[in-house]
């Protein structure tokens, strides 16, 4: 049994050593998909790169800290936030209600659209409002009209969407009874699969939608009907933290709030998305 | 812990057994059969069928079958066109026939090694005495072979099923709702990661726990001339990863 | 963006994912040899509990086994990847610390593939132990042999000469097992090629090239454990 006893205490001292290390060398982790062009993808080679590996840098830049930024599934970036894997999440996710029952969020860096996809002479081709905007906040009426609008050519559809994101709850609490849902773990997963006509059409937000337009493969697939923002679909894209870390918290506002103001967001925008996408306050 | 949200996930999970079962048991249907020409073309003594009986299970146990299933789904995904051509994609556009063939391929190899085993094992003297009483051919096989080699092969393929159980919760990854599927779905509503595949385990303990007896069961309605239930313990030799 | 041939894609030019491929098969080679260790340091002292261990070892131990055989590998990662760090905190804060205890992506990968791997590690070992002849272990002791001395002198070198074949299985599986790792995130050789995947929208080309590049592992690592097998049998006496 002393065996035992050695093994288990080496095991146990091992890890604390490696815990310590971290929790003294003031790095802030930041938690990343990797698989959501442009706010943040995997590069040629493997390297991280975006929108948000930009801001990340230039906002760790301005708290005075050291940043890593990781790569990590979708599916399971807020169980894991919570696991002390990582100290912060930035990736393209926005502010809802339900993500606010378990973690926290700095104020919102970007805002953007959603909307759907499909391929080119499709019936969804036709969808109502295109170029059109709909606020599920501020104008609920209009945005319950085109989406009443869309039901007729949607009935018995498949649509493919990003599991446990604010598209999925869209489509589960708007649509839910008119289509059929079916949820991937990447964004990359639904469009190769509607290119490969296993979907009839894809819900996403306008701007992953429009840099998947941008590559050769993709050149017959399309942005169809209007953009919609608001409600279930977040009150736009912000760091996720975990609750009580109410310090880091305030060193993002902060750092956001520079960034806003001296333009440095609606530089980076205008870079990745070619859009400004700062957030409306 | 939180034994109300347990419960409730429990029911919730149970959703998605038909699903896994129907999975597993499809494709070692299929992957028997399969398997079953495997073994017979590594002993036909053919050595073209020979070569392509084992490189086949070099493939298929050498490499992971998530790499398998990527390969099946997104990978012939981008063959659309060609397979269109062929008629095949209506087949390979459902995500369920893309999982079953990954399966089914999967298994394949693992079960032809496992039948080889069991036709080899059939005592040379019951063959030289149903050869002496003029058996010959298929009724040779049918009568003698076949029934003493099953026998044997029995232990292994039921944990080959069990294998296939535990197997088909990589079919999560392409989409389909079984329960992996359904955990990970209800992870990504209540962030409880934890519990939620704490009880995916025990449903998965608890169906393997029973397919365990069952086999045992047909195990001892199959050997009447020994009839000391021997105990299954399934060997901890293949595994599908 | 123009259309990339194969041989460019997965080169080492420029554009292509040669380089990270190569270090990510690494990658696979590390975690799964440090999960193979690890499993039997495991492996041992659960076949020692089988053997020789009182009831409640034994039991643990059994348990242990039932449990890994009975549940996806894929969900003990998944419960070790998301529970493994909770459990870890609480410990710690037995022992004063705050409770920040971040596991790196590649421990844990190392640790859950040690854990499944030491279940089949254990009845290995098991297995080859019972082969040791009962005689040689009286022997042992006649001449005085401590139980640890006799552990080392006579009872490992054997185990280990008969469990050589189903350690090479076992490694097998920790190879493909080490693709399940990808789901937390360790940029191993499937995840680097589900990445390339994504990013290039090219799956297959990426992933036959993870195909080719398992097997090769596989190839070169069965040959090693068959030289490993001739040799540990040299000198042995064979029945036929």
């Amino acid at each position: 049994m002393k065996l035992f006893k050695a093994f288990g205490l080496g095991l146990l001292a091992s890890a604390l050593a490696i815990g310590g290390a971290a929790a003294q060398g003031k790095t802030v982790k930041i938690a990343t998909e990797g698989a959501y062009a442009p706010w943040n993808f995997t590069g040629a080679g493997g390297k991280l790169e975006g929108f948000e590996i930009d801001l990340a840098n230039d906002l760790c830049a301005r708290m005075k800290v050291k940043c890593e930024i990781v790569a990590q599934d979708w599916d399971g970036i807020i169980p894991a936030l919570n696991a002390k894997k990582y100290d912060a999440i930035m990736a393209g996710m926005n502010i809802t209600d339900k993500r606010l029952e378990v973690i926290d969020f700095s104020r919102p860096y970007a805002s953007g659209l959603h909307g759907f996809a499909t391929m080119k002479g499709s019936a969804i081709a036709k969808l109502a409002g295109l170029g059109q905007r709909a606020n599920l906040d501020k104008d609920a009426a209009g945005a319950q009209t085109m989406i009443d609008e869309w039901k007729t050519l949607l009935k018995g559809k498949t649509v493919g969407v990003q599991g446990s994101t604010v598209n999925s709850a869209f489509l589960e609490k708007y649509l839910k009874d008119v289509i059929t849902i079916r949820e991937y773990k990447t964004t990359e997963q639904h469009d190769l699969d509607l290119a490969a006509g296993r979907v009839d059409a894809i819900f996403a937000a306008h701007s992953s939608l429009k840099a998947t337009l941008d590559q050769p493969e993709f050149k017959n697939m399309m942005i169809t009907g209007g953009g919609m923002s608001g409600g279930v679909l977040g009150r736009g894209v912000a760091v996720g933290l975990r609750k009580g870390e109410t310090e880091l918290r305030g060193q993002f506002d902060a750092a956001i709030q520079d960034a806003i103001k001296d333009g440095t967001i609606q530089k980076l925008t205008q870079k990745w998305f070619t859009v400004d996408m700062s957030p409306q306050s | 812990m939180d034994f109300e949200f347990m419960q409730d996930t429990f029911l919730r999970l149970l959703s998605g057994v038909p699903l896994t079962l129907n999975l597993a048991f499809t494709s070692v249907a299929f992957g028997a059969v399969f398997a079953m020409l495997l073994a017979l073309m590594r002993m036909s003594g053919v050595k073209v069928l020979d070569w392509f009986a084992r490189a086949y299970v070099f493939v298929f146990r050498g490499s992971p079958l998530l790499v398998q299933i990527f390969l099946i789904y997104y990978g012939l995904g981008q063959f659309r066109p060609t397979l269109q051509e062929w008629g095949l994609w209506t087949f390979f556009r459902e995500p369920y026939w893309c999982a079953i063939l990954a399966l089914t391929l999967n298994t394949a190899a693992y079960a032809s090694e496992i039948i080889r085993g069991g036709l080899q094992s059939v005592p040379h003297q019951q063959v030289e005495a149903a050869r002496a009483c003029g058996m010959s051919g298929f009724l040779l096989f049918r009568r003698i072979v076949f029934p003493i080699a099953v026998r044997q092969a029995l232990p292994a393929y039921g944990s080959e099923l069990i294998l296939m159980v535990k197997a088909t919760s990589l079919a999560s990854i392409i989409t389909m709702m079984e329960v992996t599927g359904i955990a990970a779905k209800l992870i990504s509503q209540t962030f409880r990661a934890v519990e939620v595949f704490v009880v995916a385990g025990v449903i998965y303990l608890i169906l393997n726990f029973t397919i365990t007896r069952i086999i045992m069961a047909i195990e001892w309605w199959l050997s009447p001339h020994l009839r000391r239930p021997p105990a299954v313990k399934p060997a901890l030799e293949a595994v599908h990863v | 963006m123009q259309h990339l041939s194969y041989f460019e894609l997965v080169g080492f030019g420029p554009q292509g994912w040669g380089l990270a491929l190569l270090t990510a098969t690494g990658m696979t080679l590390a975690v799964a040899l440090c999960g193979f260790l690890a499993g039997s340091v495991l492996g041992t002292f659960v076949a020692w509990a089988k053997l020789s261990g009182g009831l409640v070892a034994r039991s643990v131990a059994d348990g242990y086994t039932t449990i890994l055989r009975g549940i996806p590998d894929l969900l003990v990662i998944y419960l070790f990847y998301f529970g493994g760090s909770a459990a870890l905190g609480a410990i710690a804060s037995l022992f004063g610390e705050d409770g920040f205890i971040g596991v790196p992506a590649f421990l844990t990968g190392a640790l859950a593939i040690g854990i499944v791997s030491g279940a089949y590690q254990a009845e290995v070992f098991r297995g080859a132990f019972q082969v040791v002849s009962r005689g040689e272990i009286e022997a042992a002791r006649s001449v005085g042999m401590h139980r640890w001395l006799m552990f080392r002198r006579i009872i490992a070198p054997q185990v280990l000469r008969y469990a050589i074949p189903g350690l090479g299985n076992t490694w097998q599986l920790v190879l493909k097992e080490s693709a399940l790792i990808s789901v937390t995130g360790l940029v191993e050789l499937l995840r680097q090629s589900h990445i390339a995947a994504g990013s290039t929208r090219r799956p297959f080309d990426f992933y036959v090239t993870a195909a080719i590049l398992y097997l090769l592992i596989t190839w070169v690592s069965t040959y090693l454990f068959q030289r490993a097998e001739t040799h540990s049998m040299r000198g042995m006496r064979r029945a036929s």
